[in-house]
Formats: structure tokens, C-alpha cells, sequence
């Protein structure tokens, strides 16, 4: 029973970071300027390395003989994780599979999601769970690195020119309503806390929207919360496989040639 | 054959020191501080050499090729029995690697990080202390980009010389 929470925790875990690595990397090539187009596809690099550790865990946990967990592939690996599970076995949140709009949207996206993910990596270092907490310890470093970047990205459009300033409203419009599901646990996830492995998300929040604040009073923008948004009806149910019509387009796209052609390598 | 009694743990450590990192050629594995351990044990009667690795960064796509490579030299010495174990925690950081590796680095025109070991933090438009230009020795540099040809590495520029070069960032 413990082992089922514990792989569907890690299989939310590793989802976040894989599908935001992917539509990361929808820029490479077409970023607004080199630099930036090397930063946000080395972003998704460490995303997807941070992604692997946990299918690999993952794989282990599903291959390790336990009959509720299923599969039915045979053995498991990272790769079969990654390549051959459909839309409603993906847990990740939805903030992570929403299109990259323009450059302020997929800057907003970054810094909410990589804000949650360093107070979330803190507090989960100490999991008792020693391969999460070494997963996490690793990511740590590589996650604070995205947090400065992000941040100041934030910073550089929101006190930058009205058109930028504009745009990175319109990304806090079409973004704020899927940033209440980081702090909603799903079943899984709650059972993870009373197993003693996993970090308590509703207890993230005052911690994130401190952060969110401070930035944006240095973009000058409003508090997040504020501006129409107090109480606005959150969205949820990524992390219980219920996705909004974004992911199935994503997975077209990131299982495809192991779709057409199984089992390929390069 | 290769008995637990005759494998020189200090052995393998100089083997190590012939396989280098593909993305910094100049570099061993034991120059960039990711061999973490080297054990020698006996499986089923038969010794096994376990070599213990950690990532410079989770996503390094060299990763593989540097277990690859340590396999086979390994196997070039007649060491057959390897085992080759990651490890994340302690999570690597610049400070592990060697002072002779730093200078490699540094004449194969990267510049290495600094003395002072130094730790990413969430400070807006904080920047890495006195990095140096490895062509010219001048601290009179400055960023060009947070990221660069590889995870390990951001992009500066020389003030002084105008050259471009790659730094290990703080990690």
C-alpha cells in the first residue's frame, strides 16, 4: 500500500518536470534572443535530468513484485514511463501543460512553477524517503538557478516597456487560475504526508504567494492575489489525471516515434 | 585472473584518471570530482570493482557516455566485473574538482571556478565573485548569458580583451 503512494507520488513528481521540460524546449530554436533561447532549453535539460531520476526510482518501485500497482508491460523503465502512458495516467499539475503563449507567459509559468518547486525541494530533502530526499537535495541546486532566473526575467518585463508590462498582465490573467492546484493535495499526495514521505503542498502557500509578491512589487505589477483575482475559481484535477485539452497535443507530439516505431533508438 | 587480494583500489583510481569528461576533453572524471568512491568486493566468488559517480548536474547528457567510458576502460585492463553506482547526495559542486584540473581548464581557455567556493542563491541580479578571463588574467569581465554551451557553464566576456569565454557557474 505505502509502495502505490509512494510511486504515484513519484510519478507526479517526474511528470511535472517532463511535461514543463517539454514545452521548454518548443523554444529551442525560436527564442527572442540566443541567450535566452540556450537559458530556457537548458532549463528544460535540467528538468528533464531531474525528470529521469524519478522514472528511473519509479521503474524500480513498479518492477519490484507488488500486485496493486500494475503496469502490464512487462518491465518497466524510465523510457516506458515517459513514452507509453496515456493522458489520464499523466499526473502533472496543469500549470506545467499550458501553451507557452509568448515569451512574458512562459516566463510567468517558469517562475510560479520553479518558486513551488524550491520550497516544495526544501522541505522534501528531508523526506525519509532516501532516494526522493537525494533526488530532491540534487535538484535543489539546478531549481534555485531557475528561481534567479525566472525572477529577474519577471522583473526585466514588468518594469520594462508598457508592451511588456502589458503582456506579462495578460500571462498573470491566463496563468492565475491554475496556481491554487500546486497547494491542493491530491489523495496521493495527502497520503504521502501521513505516510511521512511526502511534503505537506497546503502549507507551501503563504511561503510562495511571499515570494510571488515580493517579485512583483519589484516588476511593478499588483499583488497576485489582487486585481480582480481575490477568490477567482480555481482549476484542478491535473494531478489526478483529469487535464485540460493541452496534454494529449504535448504527448502527440513527445511519444510519437515510440508510437509509430517501438522500441526505436538512436 | 583478478582476485579481490590483488585489485589495487589505488589502481583503479589511475585508470580513472585516463577517462575524461567528453564534453571537456582536458578534464578527467577524477579532475571534474565525480568519482565519489572506488570499492573493491567479492560477488559470487568472483571480485567486482564498483566505482561510485555523481552527476555534475541531473540532466548532463554526458553522463552515460562517462559510465560508457569507464566500462570500457576498465575492460581494457582486464577489470570485467564493474559496477558502476550513482549517487546524489551529496550533491556534486565545483568545489570538488582538482587544482590541477582547474588548470587545465583554465589553459584550454575555460575559465575554472573560483577559489571561494560559490553558492547559487535567489538574490536578484547576483552575479559570480572576480571571474577571470582565461585568455588575459583580467578580472574586468561580465556576463553575457546565465547559461551556456553545456549545463555546467555560463557565458562571460572579457572587458580588457573583448574575448568571449565559458565559466563553470556556481553550482
Amino acid at each position: 500500500m505505502t509502495k502505490d503512494i509512494l510511486y504515484n507520488y513519484t510519478m507526479h513528481l517526474a511528470d511535472n518536470a517532463l511535461i514543463l521540460a517539454q514545452r521548454n524546449s518548443e523554444w529551442c530554436g525560436h527564442g527572442p534572443v540566443l541567450e535566452q533561447d540556450i537559458a530556457i532549453t537548458n532549463i528544460s535539460l535540467d528538468l528533464i535530468g531531474q525528470a529521469r531520476s524519478l522514472y528511473q526510482y519509479a521503474a524500480e518501485l513498479i518492477n519490484a513484485p507488488s500486485p496493486s500497482i500494475g503496469g502490464g508491460r512487462g518491465e518497466a523503465t524510465e523510457d516506458s514511463l515517459a513514452y507509453l502512458r496515456d493522458v489520464r495516467q499523466y499526473k502533472n499539475c496543469l500549470l506545467v501543460e499550458q501553451p507557452n503563449g509568448d515569451w512574458a507567459q512562459t516566463i510567468l509559468r517558469q517562475f510560479f512553477f520553479s518558486t513551488y518547486q524550491y520550497l516544495l525541494y526544501q522541505q522534501l530533502q528531508k523526506s525519509t524517503d532516501d532516494t526522493l530526499a537525494a533526488i530532491a537535495e540534487k535538484s535543489l541546486k539546478e531549481v534555485t538557478y531557475h528561481v534567479r532566473w525566472s525572477s529577474e526575467w519577471v522583473v526585466r518585463l514588468g518594469d520594462g516597456t508598457p508592451e511588456s508590462h502589458g503582456r506579462l498582465e495578460n500571462a498573470l490573467e491566463e496563468l492565475w487560475m491554475y496556481t491554487g492546484e500546486l497547494f491542493a493535495p491530491a489523495t496521493y499526495e495527502a497520503e504521502a504526508v501521513t505516510a511521512g514521505f511526502g511534503v505537506e503542498v497546503s502549507a507551501l502557500k503563504a511561503a510562495w504567494e511571499q515570494k510571488v509578491n515580493e517579485i512583483f512589487g519589484e516588476a511593478t505589477l499588483p499583488d497576485a492575489a489582487a486585481g480582480g483575482r481575490e477568490g477567482i475559481y480555481m482549476q484542478t484535477g491535473g494531478k489526478e489525471g483529469v487535464h485540460s485539452e493541452q496534454l494529449g497535443y504535448i504527448l502527440a507530439e513527445l511519444q510519437y516515434m515510440q508510437r509509430a516505431y517501438p522500441g526505436a533508438e538512436w | 585472473m583478478n582476485t579481490v587480494t590483488n585489485i589495487s583500489v589505488q589502481k583503479i583510481w589511475s585508470i580513472l584518471g585516463e577517462v575524461c569528461d567528453p564534453e571537456v576533453p582536458v578534464l578527467s572524471v577524477i579532475d571534474l570530482g565525480i568519482i565519489r568512491e572506488v570499492k573493491v568486493t567479492t560477488a559470487n566468488e568472483a571480485a567486482l570493482v564498483e566505482v561510485v559517480i555523481t552527476p555534475t548536474y541531473s540532466g548532463c547528457p554526458a553522463m552515460d557516455v562517462i559510465r560508457m567510458n569507464i566500462r570500457m576502460e576498465l575492460l581494457q585492463h582486464d577489470y570485467k566485473n564493474v559496477q558502476i553506482t550513482t549517487v546524489l547526495s551529496p550533491a556534486w559542486t565545483t568545489d570538488w574538482m582538482t587544482e590541477a584540473g582547474k588548470e587545465k581548464l583554465k589553459a584550454y581557455g575555460i575559465a575554472p571556478p573560483n577559489i571561494k567556493q560559490q553558492v547559487c542563491n535567489t538574490h536578484l541580479f547576483a552575479e559570480d565573485e572576480a571571474v577571470q578571463c582565461p585568455h588575459c588574467n583580467s578580472y574586468n569581465t561580465r556576463r553575457i548569458s546565465e547559461f551556456g554551451s553545456t549545463a555546467c557553464k555560463s557565458l562571460h566576456q572579457c572587458n580588457d580583451c573583448q574575448e568571449p569565454f565559458d565559466y563553470f557557474k556556481c553550482h
